[in-house]
């Protein structure tokens, strides 16, 4: 039998239904793995037990053929999405020992389609970060390295451990969460495939929040049809997040294959950076001609706000953080360290609890909401984002059906390299990524080669609202004129 | 604009995060970082420019005003740090 942490998504599912092995040989298979890959730091909370329980559960289901979509697929869980009963942290210090009473509807969703959680995932904490080094549980290391180098590299982040995770075929894919790129970032520095769908797609409740206005769960996956399998479940409407949408879900995987022949496709000028380098410019390229090939038509295409995205994000991200993070108090849950009086209290479990990065993200959003300072930044950072978005509706109501770019302006770097002496380095990271958060568009990563030392890099392409399914059409053509990356084991 | 020490302590205890003495400098430095990348802001023209409050364009969504939920106080108390009965407990508020 070949090794079955190698199989996607769709080929296990075909497997699992014509009994060529259980769900317990595939579960117990990448239990295996995880075990022999914990050098990387992927996993916060590995669930054995759980993970064979769901799976004999998923085979009796399939025996009995009344199987879901998922049944016996063990995946990985971002530690940012609340799991009844399972130890929930965000990573950060201050959740402690969490331990939620209830389920996020996302993860409700994947396990009522029969998937086996096989832990939980590292990340950056509270999902802030691009390169998982701000976890609480310490960085996560990139399965892929430089050619004759051994330096880890970063996986990206926030959903760092998500994407090291699935690259190097520890799970079978992952949830994770996208609030400036950390979907679409991280599927770049690991040649797989992530997609953060429109604002409103999939439910917010029980995933630890963020910056609510940008905040949205999408899958990591192996290839393009796999993500698109797992969004169908993750997505959908639900009455406890007032901004999702009360639309019906297409069959995602429908749309791989399906022609885009005619569909308009928008290189946007402003993304040409200076200082880019001549690989990804190169790989940009290659991506346009491949989208060409297959009959869809280029159009060059201008969004002429795309430089103040960046400044505008680190405005409004920090301003909801800071207002969403009010809630560690060392009172309801988490840590608490004393203090004579409750304001020392919480001033000091607040200090204790919080990592470096999300301090500064909160003082900075307190910043900027405080009397005096709001109009000035918070108003006008909300102005700007009106004329980014407005930047996209031009361009699509010019029929371009979807826009393509680089998915990041560098492959991995070291850790520790970047952003250790002023932060603004790091957020750099996110500068093709974060546009699509402010406007509240989908956006699809999709591995399209490698650079000179060997690290995979992504293009990403950007869809109208709700139309994820035309991401998934080029996404599949990407894949298929690229080819699928798998790193060598090293770990 | 920039934030001087004074104005980095007062952040912090509107935040309420403890910041020592030796803290103010390396803050100061990171904070004022970022307020320098974001004031690449003030050269867009905003005038006349709605400011976003949805990004999806919905109406708001209203559940029933019915109970839905509740009678869930073992839940709700169960990872708190120092509790009493179905209570929060926590240093002496009012004298």
């Amino acid at each position: 039998m070949t090794d079955l942490t190698s199989l996607t998504l769709a080929e296990a599912r075909k497997g699992l239904a014509d009994k060529t092995f259980s769900s317990l040989e595939l579960t117990d298979a990448h239990l295996s793995a995880i075990e022999a890959a914990r050098v990387l730091n992927a996993f916060v909370m590995e669930t054995p037990d759980q993970a064979r329980a769901m799976a004999r559960e998923a085979d009796a289901k399939i025996t009995k053929g009344d199987a879901g979509p998922l049944a016996g697929i063990p995946l990985g869980i971002k530690d940012l999405f609340a799991t009844k009963g399972v130890r929930t942290t965000a990573c950060s210090k201050i959740l402690g020992n969490f331990v939620p009473t209830y389920e996020s509807t996302v993860t409700s969703q994947l396990w009522r389609d029969g998937a086996v959680m096989l832990g939980k995932l590292n990340n950056d904490e509270f999902a802030m970060g691009s390169a998982n080094e701000t976890s609480c549980f310490g960085p996560v290391g990139n399965p892929w390295r430089r050619e004759g180098s051994n330096t880890t590299l970063v996986p990206g982040g926030s959903s760092g451990g998500s994407a090291s995770a699935v690259a190097a075929l520890l799970c079978m894919g992952a949830t994770a969460t996208d609030t400036g790129g950390s979907i679409r970032q991280p599927a770049a520095f690991t040649a797989t495939v992530g997609i953060k769908p429109t604002y409103g797609r999939c439910s917010r409740w029980g995933i630890v929040a963020f910056a609510s206005s940008l905040d949205q769960a999408g899958p990591i996956a192996r290839s393009v049809r796999d993500a698109a399998m797992l969004l169908r479940s993750m997505a959908g409407h639900d009455p406890k997040d007032t901004t999702s949408v009360d639309i019906a879900v297409p069959d995602y995987e429908a749309a791989i294959g399906k022609s885009v022949k005619g569909m308009k496709i928008g290189i946007p000028r402003e993304y040409r950076l200076d200082g880019m380098p001549a690989e990804i410019e190169k790989l940009w390229e290659a991506g346009a001609k491949w989208l060409k090939t297959a009959g869809a038509e280029l159009v060059e295409v201008s969004l002429p706000h795309t430089k103040y995205a960046l400044p505008a994000y680190y405005i409004v991200a920090p301003a909801e953080a800071s207002s969403n993070l009010a809630r560690y108090d060392g009172v309801r849950y988490g840590l608490r360290e004393q203090g004579k009086t409750i304001i020392e209290q919480y001033e000091n479990t607040r200090a204790g609890g919080f990592g470096a990065e999300v301090r500064r993200r909160v003082m900075i959003g307190t910043y900027v909401l405080s009397a005096g300072y709001y109009d000035a930044y918070y108003l006008r950072a909300q102005k700007v984002r009106t004329l980014i978005k407005k930047d996209f509706e031009d361009c699509f109501a010019r029929g371009v059906d979807a826009i393509l770019t680089p998915a990041t302006p560098s492959a991995a770097f070291g850790i520790g390299e970047k952003g250790g002496a002023d932060p603004v380095e790091m957020y750099l990271n996110d500068i093709f990524t974060v546009t699509v958060n402010m406007a509240g568009l989908p956006g699809i990563a999709v591995p399209a080669g490698k650079d000179a030392q060997g690290l995979p890099l992504g293009l990403q392409l950007i869809g109208r609202p709700f139309e994820e399914e035309t991401l998934f059409s080029l996404g599949e053509v990407i894949e298929q004129a690229a080819g699928r990356f798998t790193p060598a084991r090293w770990w | 604009m920039s934030v001087d020490a004074t104005t980095v302590r007062r952040i912090a205890h509107l935040a309420r995060i403890a910041v020592s003495e030796d803290e103010v400098p390396h803050l100061q430095g990171e904070l004022n970082a970022m307020l320098a990348f974001v004031e690449q802001l003030s050269e867009v023209n905003v005038e006349g420019v709605e400011p976003m409050t949805s990004v999806t364009p919905m109406q708001m969504k209203k559940r029933q005003d019915v109970v839905d939920d509740g009678e869930i106080a073992d839940d709700i108390v169960a990872n708190a740090p120092a509790t009493e009965g179905h209570f929060f407990l926590v240093p002496k508020v009012v004298e």
